[in-house]
């Protein structure tokens, strides 16, 4: 019987050690996500980098990812499992999951970690983020050419830098077109809930806005907006599915670039931390087909998306003040990414109390 | 339509589910029974409702589908808390677990197809009286089934004979059993009726809220239904009222914020709940009351003798 434990015992350690030998043949590039890898959004589009990501070097790399995973206490166990279980380089795909990324990061000074959308970074740890702005800026611009009552209908998640910014770009881009374009802003205080995001649509076209875009996950809202027969944009990924009748454009996220070439970097032991934040000349974020709208504002999108990419308009230049009328940026300034990152106020023209 | 209007379509849409939910599972606790996995029996009813509408092209089936997995579903709680005398609590947590699992996998390959919404069936003559016709005689189907449901439910409970029955297996099995009534049987029927609900609320999610399938499209309603049935205090007829109360804040929070009325939006979001407290202080201060609603026999195990 001794013999047979001890036999057992040495074929567990065998097993365990080629399998532990096999698994250090290929680095492990892992993934954490927020929501569904099928929620047809923001997790999609991660997903379909990750995807790519396995193509291009799926010789050298496997890859693993956990989904749904709430932001908060649950973030950092996830973190830390997929740590322990011997990933090199550890995407942290949502904003929330920032604190708990330090935490895990400083505990694990071997392991690379890049955490989306984020602000802080460690000798381990970068951030890497998209100008979504600048898609956001377009689409206030097609808008304000759309829209026939002036008031466009916003469905904000919640109250942080990259969601206020993503509503200033909008507005300075409508206001552009159309001084006195408006926008009303609903809070839906989640990035996934189909039932209350539709609720939200329903509530602004209730209000009278004809035109719509969100900041949330699902394709709700563009669902709504269809049935209502108003026009809308997609986020994240391209919902044309949703509208094929209703979506003007999309910002879509392609991230997959980005993770094949700080993958390869990692590879090549030439990974280092960094504040990484590209836009629409990158190709981190592309726009879906401008559909559903006359030639004229689809030639005046195309015109923008080509400035933006050339460099040759930034979306937060003066003059343009703040919500309240003191003066932000003067004639032919440009904002700087500090305060982009970190901004926490309305530009003129947001009909809405900036939640603090 | 007026604005009023559009809020309380809004608002009927929102609460419909819920009250559904909460009604199945008000049946399954008068039994004695707490079924704590009504957000995994909902989602696999959403799942399985927009699958089989997609495959089959009709909502009428879809309906069918998210009922019976709905009831299926729940019959695993029953046999594991039930038969194999398994803990309540626990095993309504894994049936929430498992279901959002099972409905991922089982709605995977339809995520992001438009789905088809539930026609709306109008009564003629009924349907032009102003407002009124308006809100309840073009209604979808699960909303007329909501009704028929909720006064079907209440008459059941305290009108008819097997609903005594049901009520006295929850307050003291022990009792019920001596009498002769098969107390087993009684909270088999009980959990697939909630089951059945669920389902239903489930399926009201995937063919008319949003027609649509994502993984764990429920969020939360679940257990909003789970905690309405205590607010209710086990009577159908509140139960409805604070269904409705329930959506028409969480509604009106959401037109407060389009006006612009300067309130913080953290604060208008959680309106619902605090609405939800207030209430339940008014209804609880009398503790004889709630007692004398309370089941009994909550979540207690039976295990006949032989």
């Amino acid at each position: 019987m001794k013999k047979l434990l001890l036999a057992l015992a040495t074929t567990a350690a065998v097993i365990g050690f080629s399998a532990a030998a096999s698994a250090a043949d290929k680095a492990k590039v892992c993934f954490i996500y927020v929501g569904s890898k099928t929620d047809g959004g923001w997790t999609q589009a991660h997903d379909i980098g990750r995807l790519e990501l396995e193509k291009s070097l799926g010789d050298k790399i496997e890859t693993q990812f956990l989904e749904n995973v709430p932001e908060g206490p649950d973030a950092e166990r996830a973190i830390e499992r997929l740590a322990r279980s011997g990933c090199g380089l550890i995407f942290t795909t949502s904003f929330g999951f920032m604190d708990a990324t330090v935490k895990i990061a400083s505990k694990f000074p071997d392991v690379k970690f890049e955490h989306a959308t984020g602000y802080k970074t460690a000798p381990n740890l970068a951030t890497y983020n998209s100008r979504f702005y600048e898609g956001r800026y377009i689409q206030g611009q097609i808008a304000a050419k759309i829209s026939e009552k002036g008031v466009a209908g916003y469905i904000a998640s919640f109250p942080i830098p990259e969601v206020v910014m993503g509503i200033n770009a909008f507005v300075t881009g409508a206001r552009s077109v159309n001084p006195d374009f408006k926008i009303k802003v609903v809070w839906a205080n989640t990035w996934f809930d189909p039932g209350k995001e539709a609720d939200a649509a329903k509530a602004l076209i209730d209000q009278g806005v004809d035109v719509l875009t969100q900041h949330t996950d699902t394709t709700a809202p563009m669902q709504v907006a269809a049935e209502r027969g108003i026009k809308a944009f997609g986020q994240a990924s391209d919902m044309i599915k949703a509208g094929p009748e209703t979506q003007l454009t999309a910002i879509v996220d392609t991230w997959g670039a980005y993770y094949i070439k700080r993958t390869q970097a990692f590879l090549d032991g030439k990974w280092e931390t960094m504040s990484s934040w590209d836009g629409l000349k990158d190709g981190i974020l592309t726009m879906a087909p401008y559909t559903n709208m006359p030639d004229d504002v689809k030639a005046m999108a195309e015109a923008t998306q080509a400035k933006i990419e050339s460099g040759e308009l930034k979306p937060f230049t003066g003059p343009l003040n703040k919500q309240d009328g003191s003066e932000w940026l003067k004639a032919g300034e440009s904002s700087d990414d500090a305060t982009l990152l970190g901004m926490n106020f309305y530009v003129e023209g947001v009909d809405d109390k900036l939640p603090q | 339509m007026g604005i009023f209007e559009a809020i309380l379509l809004t608002v009927i849409t929102a609460a419909t589910p819920v009250v559904i939910a909460a009604l199945g599972e008000l049946v399954t606790e008068r039994s004695g029974v707490l079924n704590l996995g009504v957000e995994g029996m909902m989602v696999m009813g959403a799942a399985c409702a927009f699958v089989a509408t997609q495959v089959t092209g009709s909502p009428y089936i879809g309906i069918l589908a998210g009922i019976a997995s709905g009831a299926l579903f729940s019959l695993l709680f029953g046999f594991l808390t039930l038969s194999l005398v398994a803990n309540q609590v626990a095993t309504g947590l894994a049936m929430t677990i498992l279901g959002l699992g099972v409905s991922g996998m089982i709605g995977e390959a339809y995520v992001g197809q438009p789905g088809i919404k539930l026609p709306q069936i109008v009564f003629p003559l009924l349907a032009d009286i102003p407002v009124l016709g308006r809100l309840l005689f073009q209604q979808d189907l699960i909303f007329y089934l909501s009704i028929a449901l909720v006064v079907g439910v209440q008459w059941f409970l305290f009108r008819s004979r097997a609903g005594l029955k049901l009520r006295s297996v929850g307050d003291s099995h022990s009792s019920a059993h001596a009498l002769g009534i098969n107390v087993i049987r009684t909270r088999y029927l009980a959990v697939m009726f909630g089951g059945a609900c669920a389902g239903l609320a489930g399926a009201q999610l995937s063919l008319v809220y949003t027609p649509q399938w994502v993984e764990n499209m429920t969020a939360g309603r679940g257990w909003i239904a789970l905690a309405l049935v205590v607010f209710a205090s086990w009577r159908p007829w509140r139960l409805v009222a604070g269904g409705y109360l329930f959506g028409a804040v969480s509604i009106s929070q959401l037109h407060a914020q389009a006006f612009g009325i300067g309130i913080p939006s953290q604060f208008l979001s959680a309106l619902p709940y605090l609405a939800t407290i207030a209430v339940l202080i008014l209804i609880s201060h009398n503790r004889r009351t709630t007692l004398i609603n309370t089941p009994a026999a909550l979540g207690k195990p039976f295990v006949p003798d032989r």
